[in-house]
C-alpha cells in the first residue's frame, strides 16, 4: 500500500470544500481547556464537542447534517480564532453564525434564550424554564443543557442550580468552573485537565 | 449496512486507491487522478443506499478516472489496464444485464473484472480478499452466467 502524501491529502480536502461537496467540515483544536472537536456546515457552527475522538462524533454529525463529513482544518479557522480570543479574555461575544438544525420546539427556544445570557453572568435552569413560559420544566432545561450541541458559544456553563450549585456540565464540572472563573476575571486556565 | 461518514470511508481507502492509481498511471499522474477520484466519490456519496462494497465502488471510480487520464494522453483507446489479453472472455455488454442476479461477491468481482478491467490483485484488494479468491469469484460468476445464457 502506498501512503498518500500529506500535501496531496490536504489538497484534496481543500478542493472538496471549495467545490461545495462537503456537508460538515470538522477538526480537533487544542485549547486551554483541552482538545475540542469543532464542526461547521455551510450555514454555520454546528458542533463543539468535549469528546475529541472524531469517529464517535462524525456518526452523529452524519445523521443530522449529511454523510459527507470531512476533516477540513481550514474551514474551522474562524471558529478557532474566536475561541482563542475568548480563552485569552479578549472576546466576550461570539460573532459566528450557528446551525441548530435538529433542535426544534422547546429545545430550540431554550437554546436561543441561552445565547442571550451575558458574559460573566449566570442564570438558573428554573429561570430559563420560566422565561420560556414553562416554569415546571427546569429538569427538561437541564437535559437540554446537557445535550447542548455548541457549548462555550451557547454558554450552558452560565446556567446553575437555584441554590447556586454548579449542578452539572457536559464537559465535566472542572471545565464549568474554569469557564466561570475566566469570565469572572480570575482565570485558572493553566490547570491541567485529564 | 449504513453509509459511514465520508471521513471514515476516505481514511480507510485513500492509501489503497492511491497505490492502485500509481500502478496504473505512475506517481506523477496518480496525484491528479487521486483528487479527481475522491471528488467524484464525494459527488455520488450522498446518493449511496448502503455501505457495502465501498472499496470496490471507489476502485471502479479510480479505474475510470485512470482510463480517462489515459485517453487524454493517448490518441488510441487505452489497452487492457493490467496488460492481460484473453480471447474467450465475454464482453461486459454481454453479461451486464445478468450480473445483478449473482451473489454479491461474485457480482462485484465480475463487474470489476469485465466492466472495469481491474486486475485480480486489485479486485482482491477492493473486496478485502486474496488475488486467488478474487479470480475464483469472477470465474465462478462467469460460469454461473454462462449456464444461464444456455
Amino acid at each position: 500500500m502506498t501512503a498518500v502524501p500529506k500535501a496531496l491529502d490536504q489538497r484534496f480536502r481543500e478542493a472538496a470544500t471549495e467545490a461545495g461537496l462537503v456537508d460538515v467540515s470538522f477538526d480537533v483544536a487544542d485549547t486551554q481547556i483541552g482538545p475540542l472537536l469543532l464542526a461547521v456546515t455551510e450555514r454555520g457552527l454546528c458542533r463543539i464537542s468535549f469528546d475529541p475522538e472524531p469517529d464517535r462524533e462524525t456518526e452523529t454529525l452524519a445523521r443530522t447534517f449529511g454523510v459527507r463529513v470531512l476533516r477540513a482544518p481550514r474551514e474551522l479557522d474562524p471558529v478557532r480564532r474566536e475561541l482563542d480570543e475568548y480563552f485569552e479574555g479578549r472576546r466576550r461575544d461570539f460573532d459566528l453564525p450557528l446551525d441548530l438544525r435538529g433542535r426544534e420546539g422547546f429545545s430550540r427556544d431554550i437554546l436561543e434564550r441561552l445565547a442571550k445570557v451575558p458574559y460573566g453572568e449566570v442564570t438558573t435552569y428554573k429561570s430559563l424554564a420560566v422565561e420560556a413560559g414553562n416554569p415546571r420544566a427546569a429538569r427538561a432545561v437541564g437535559t437540554i443543557m446537557n445535550r447542548n450541541p455548541i457549548p462555550i458559544v451557547l454558554p450552558c456553563h452560565r446556567v446553575v442550580g437555584s441554590n447556586g450549585s454548579l449542578v452539572g456540565y457536559g464537559g465535566g464540572l472542572e471545565r464549568k468552573r474554569l469557564l466561570l472563573d475566566l469570565e469572572a476575571g480570575t482565570p485558572r486556565l493553566d490547570i491541567h485537565l485529564s | 449496512m449504513t453509509v459511514p461518514p465520508f471521513e471514515r470511508f476516505y481514511a480507510e481507502n485513500r492509501d489503497a486507491v492511491f497505490g492502485h492509481l500509481v500502478r496504473l498511471l505512475g506517481r506523477q499522474r496518480a496525484e491528479d487522478a487521486f483528487q479527481e477520484t475522491f471528488l467524484r466519490a464525494l459527488r455520488g456519496y450522498d446518493s449511496l443506499r448502503h455501505g457495502r462494497y465501498l472499496r470496490a465502488w471507489v476502485f471502479t471510480i479510480a479505474t475510470r478516472v485512470a482510463a480517462d487520464e489515459g485517453r487524454k494522453r493517448r490518441p488510441e483507446p487505452a489497452a487492457d489496464l493490467d496488460g492481460e489479453t484473453t480471447d474467450d472472455r465475454p464482453t461486459y455488454a454481454q453479461i451486464e444485464h445478468l450480473a445483478d442476479e449473482l451473489p454479491e461477491k461474485e457480482r462485484a468481482a465480475v463487474v470489476l473484472r469485465y466492466g472495469y478491467d481491474l486486475s485480480y490483485s486489485d479486485i482482491g484488494t477492493a473486496l478485502g480478499s486474496s488475488e486467488e479468491a478474487a479470480r475464483q469469484a469472477a470465474s465462478s460468476g462467469v460460469r454461473r452466467l454462462r449456464r444461464r445464457l444456455q
